[in-house]
């Protein structure tokens, strides 16, 4: 940043720089002790023998196994399939919400954010029950035709569910990206006697390919970090559930889900370094004069947008559709829709059961403060001070976006377990607390990104006037800065909330003992058993509930430009 | 391609219920270099816009060469225009920007990279096709933008405000340059621009508009100098106003009595059309036709008053002076050579015109009038 604090300032200076030299060397160490050092101890030990020396044996070990080697080819299949399948899922739909307007587009615009209220691994069962073998879908096909289709086998499960529920990270993206670019970029094409399917292809696809990349590049890291999808479909042959299993059943010593964290990674940060050349091209999209004016489709058009409306809204309603039946089913299985009701399901979760709520709650919310206190500090220490080192706290704290959940966790586990915490009088791993640490961590980058972004929008000028007119740093903060970044903080809190009341990667690897459980925890339990499932579905609704309280109020914060929330 | 003439036959254009253009027809000829004048929201770009085919009219006709083209597309059209924005496209160098409008055309190779060449020494830019648009001043991004136009030879040049985001000095020299590019080429070329200024230096035409209308037509010195009413007087250029009753005419000479008590003669043109005895008449005169005397001294203005100087600004080449005269004020600007005497704020002078140089202009209404005036009188006080 070019702004530099008022010369004003010069007596007081020594002093603040102490103060904020501090504060960063606090943050630092906070950070470097919960995201950096675990992740190193994971690289470590997949780097080095029993005798501490370094060594590549354990990597060539990982190519050596079939089992490694498939279960990365899936994983990389698996990504860019499910890229692939949401691109052509939400490009036109991404087209059609920047440059038409017609009556009932609000419906569009909900149906794209309705698959982010429901988390993955929730949607994997209800499609389970909707396409799945002996689902809906195929007992009707049975019955009419005699056959029928696996949606739900193997990786094409996997693919359809997550799919079907990251593709709105490339919609809202790319549709920000698309109603940024100035009107005249294609005029002057048309004037050139460019139109058509190859003004789309010279001209407007290169303008928003910064805004496809970023959200084909969360697509991709979700989904291959992504672990609850592939238990709850019994798959195993990936690379996340390979970590999980590995660590669980073989134990905390074995190298080989170590390596396998290690490539997960990996993967994570290719993609992430691969895709910065076209995101570092989104400053070209800001320049804007003026949108392209919204057109009014008609006949054919109107006609075909209804279709692809309609077809797109079916089937990301589908999971929302199944887990409500479900939840409130008492038995529902070789049957096309439940065939006993009951509430009795709402009554566990809620009265015989009601920690996993709570626990949510308590947790999340938790998370959520501190990435607020975190984000804006960072934020603060990023856009207004000269401080040595902010930049690396920076970059320290973007991490957790190129680091799987279950990565994540396998480091606490290996750095915190064993040991008693200072003032804790017990291991961090044994406490609720590594939960609400791990959830802090992974929202941690999009909470600072918003504080940033809040703060940005306040110029220096506006404190420094303050400042002139007589009011003091504190008072200037108080009552210039935080009433103008409170919205942006918030909304970044939300973000935390919202994705850490579905977080399920590290949750089930960090969870001390059943009753500290979240409700990620709690459906996930619940579905492991046939008569649990109902029960595990209304804990689902709560989830979809707390989600799309949070959605909706970070929209309403960001009045309407959803796309910023999940930008990178 | 050869220059093409641009004719408009009762064009309208209404953004919701407001008439945007209304009744626009016009006629430009082969090579002229037109402007479009008027304050933002004028329709100046409407009309453009039309032309280059992004709107198409409500209502009326656009010709190209005597062929309507209301229905086809821009791609269709071979007109050239040049953005405000300049529009160059971030994701391509400086040559690909240039020969996009060539590969449309299905150019092959060889040719593209002439053209493009000839095209960039054109606007002095050789050796810059390699850059991205960011990487240029705004200067240079503007002629990238006018030779990615040229290049394509096009029937008629739209320019759209294309001086606007320069700093001045690079305006009055790009000014010149488009203007010598516009005279070789021969293009017929139509210009939108609020800077009246800009309009009188380079046009062959104006056209002066307001709310949608076209005010005045005309070569500059005409929209200068005989303004058609008060509005174009104002816009292009200052004036000074004066409304009155006429008291005595004799033949083109006649005596209006001013409604602040200052008796004016105006000597008509032999055009206008003569006005009756007490009617309404509003006159205009420009500030750098009223000269300032000390008094006493001898004028030969048959028109003179005795004032006193409210306000000066040394503006180097001139002075601008508002003059306290018959409870009025007067703006003058005096050509300043060098050595001649300054009046100084409060000093008693002697202000006149010569009846020649005031034009009799259809007032739009007499409320107007006083307004202005009460504006200018606040402003001095």
């Amino acid at each position: 940043m070019a702004v530099s604090l008022a010369p004003t300032f010069t007596r007081t200076r020594d002093r603040l720089d102490w103060r904020q030299g501090g504060i960063v060397a606090f943050l630092l160490a906070l950070l470097v002790a919960f995201i950096l050092y675990p992740i190193l101890r994971v690289l470590w030990i997949s780097l080095s023998d029993d005798a501490g020396n370094l060594t590549l044996l354990h990597f060539l070990n990982f190519f050596r196994r079939p089992l490694f080697r498939e279960s990365l080819w899936n994983t990389l299949q698996g990504g860019f399939l499910v890229v692939f399948f949401s691109a052509v899922m939400a490009l036109p739909l991404a087209y059609i919400i920047a440059r038409y307007e017609f009556r009932g587009k609000v419906l569009l615009q909900t149906a794209a954010t309705l698959p982010l209220v429901i988390p993955p691994f929730v949607g994997a069962v209800a499609l389970q029950l909707i396409l799945g073998r002996s689902g809906m879908v195929n007992l009707i096909l049975m019955d009419w035709f005699d056959i029928t289709i696996p949606f739900m086998e193997g990786l094409t499960g996997v693919v359809l569910v997550q799919t079907l529920h990251f593709f709105p990270f490339i919609l809202l993206n790319t549709a920000v990206s698309l109603s940024a670019i100035d009107a005249s970029l294609e005029e002057a094409a048309q004037n050139l006697g460019c139109h058509g399917f190859r003004l789309l292809r010279r001209i407007t696809l290169p303008l928003m390919l910064p805004g496809f990349t970023a959200g084909s590049l969360l697509t991709f890291i979700r989904a291959i970090d992504d672990l609850g999808t592939p238990l709850m479909l019994n798959y195993k042959n990936l690379l996340a559930p390979q970590a999980y299993l590995r660590i669980t059943t073989i134990g905390m010593d074995d190298v080989d889900g170590y390596v396998v964290c290690v490539v997960l990674v990996i993967l994570s940060l290719t993609a992430l370094l691969g895709a910065r050349k076209y995101l570092s091209l989104a400053e070209y999209a800001s320049v804007q004069r003026s949108a392209a004016i919204p057109r009014k489709p008609h006949g054919k058009i109107l006609a075909l947008i209804w279709l692809m409306i309609g077809l797109i809204l079916g089937m990301s309603l589908l999971p929302h559709i199944g887990i409500f039946l479900l939840s409130f089913s008492k038995v529902w299985s070789f049957s096309v829709l439940p065939t006993t009701y009951t509430a009795g399901n709402y009554v566990e979760i809620l009265f015989r059961a009601p920690h996993f709520v709570i626990n949510t709650l308590i947790y999340t919310l938790l998370a959520a403060g501190l990435d607020i206190i975190l984000g804006a500090a960072i934020a603060f220490l990023l856009l207004r001070s000269r401080v040595p080192g902010r930049n690396l706290l920076d970059a320290i704290a973007t991490m957790p976006l190129a680091i799987p959940g279950v990565v994540l966790a396998v480091g606490y586990l290996r750095v915190f377990h064993g040991w008693d915490f200072p003032g804790l009088g017990a291991p961090l791993t044994s406490s609720w607390f590594i939960l609400v640490i791990a959830y802090t961590v992974r929202r941690l980058p999009y909470t600072v990104r918003a504080c940033y972004a809040a703060l940005q929008q306040v110029h220096v000028s506006l404190e420094e006037s303050a400042q002139n007119l007589g009011a003091n740093r504190l008072r200037t903060f108080a009552k210039i800065t935080l009433p103008l970044v409170a919205g942006g903080l918030v909304a970044g809190g939300l973000i935390a909330f919202v994705t850490s009341c579905v977080e399920l990667a590290s949750t089930i690897m960090l969870v001390p003992r059943i009753e500290l459980g979240p409700i990620s925890y709690g459906i996930y339990l619940y579905m492991q058993s046939p008569l649990g499932r109902g029960a595990g579905a209304a804990l689902g609704v709560v989830a979809i509930i707390l989600v799309s309280i949070g959605t909706y109020l970070t929209h309403r914060i960001f009045s309407g430009s959803a796309g910023r929330a999940f930008k990178i | 391609m050869q220059a093409a003439e641009v004719r408009l036959d009762g064009v309208s254009k209404r953004y919701a219920t407001q008439w945007a253009v209304y009744r626009v027809s016009l006629h430009i000829e082969r090579g002229e270099f037109f402007t479009f004048l008027g304050p933002s929201g004028c329709g100046k770009t409407t009309l453009l816009r039309m032309i280059a085919g992004f709107m198409s009219p409500d209502e009326g006709i656009v010709y190209l060469d005597g062929e309507p083209v209301n229905s086809v597309p821009p791609w269709k059209r071979n007109v050239g225009m040049v953005f405000q924005s300049y529009a160059l496209w971030p994701h391509m160098n400086v040559f690909d920007n240039v020969a996009f409008g060539l590969r449309e055309r299905k150019l092959n190779r060889r040719e593209i990279q002439r053209k493009v060449a000839d095209a960039l020494r054109q606007v002095d830019l050789e050796g810059t096709e390699e850059r991205r648009p960011s990487q240029l001043s705004g200067g240079q991004q503007q002629r990238v933008a006018l030779a990615r136009t040229l290049v394509i030879q096009p029937r008629v040049l739209l320019l759209d405000e294309p001086l606007s985001n320069l700093d001045a000095k690079l305006r009055v020299e790009m000014r010149l340059e488009l203007l010598k590019l516009q005279r070789d080429l021969g293009l017929t070329t139509i210009y939108v621009t609020h800077d009246q200024e800009e309009a009188l230096a380079m046009s062959t035409r104006i056209a002066v508009m307001k709310n949608g209308k076209i005010v005045q037509q005309g070569n500059p010195r005409e929209v200068y100098e005989r303004p058609a009413d008060e509005f174009v007087a104002t816009f292009v250029g200052q004036a000074n106003f004066f409304s009155g009753r006429v008291a005595h005419c004799a033949g083109h000479i006649i005596d209006v009595a001013a409604d602040d008590g200052l008796m004016i003669r105006v000597a008509l043109s032999s055009l206008s059309i003569l006005p009756k005895l007490g009617e309404v008449v509003f006159l205009t005169i420009r500030p750098e036709a009223v000269a300032i005397h000390e008094i006493g001294a001898l004028s030969r203005n048959l028109n003179h008053f005795d004032g006193r100087i409210a306000a000066s600004a040394y503006r180097g080449s001139f002075v601008e002076y508002e003059i306290l005269a018959g409870g009025r004020t007067i703006k003058a600007n005096v050509v300043n050579p060098k050595g001649k005497a300054v009046f100084q704020h409060g000093e008693r002078v002697s202000v006149g015109f010569a009846p020649e140089d005031i034009t009799l202009v259809p007032g739009n209404s007499g409320a107007d009038l006083e307004m202005r005036r009460e504006t200018a009188d606040r402003q001095v006080n």
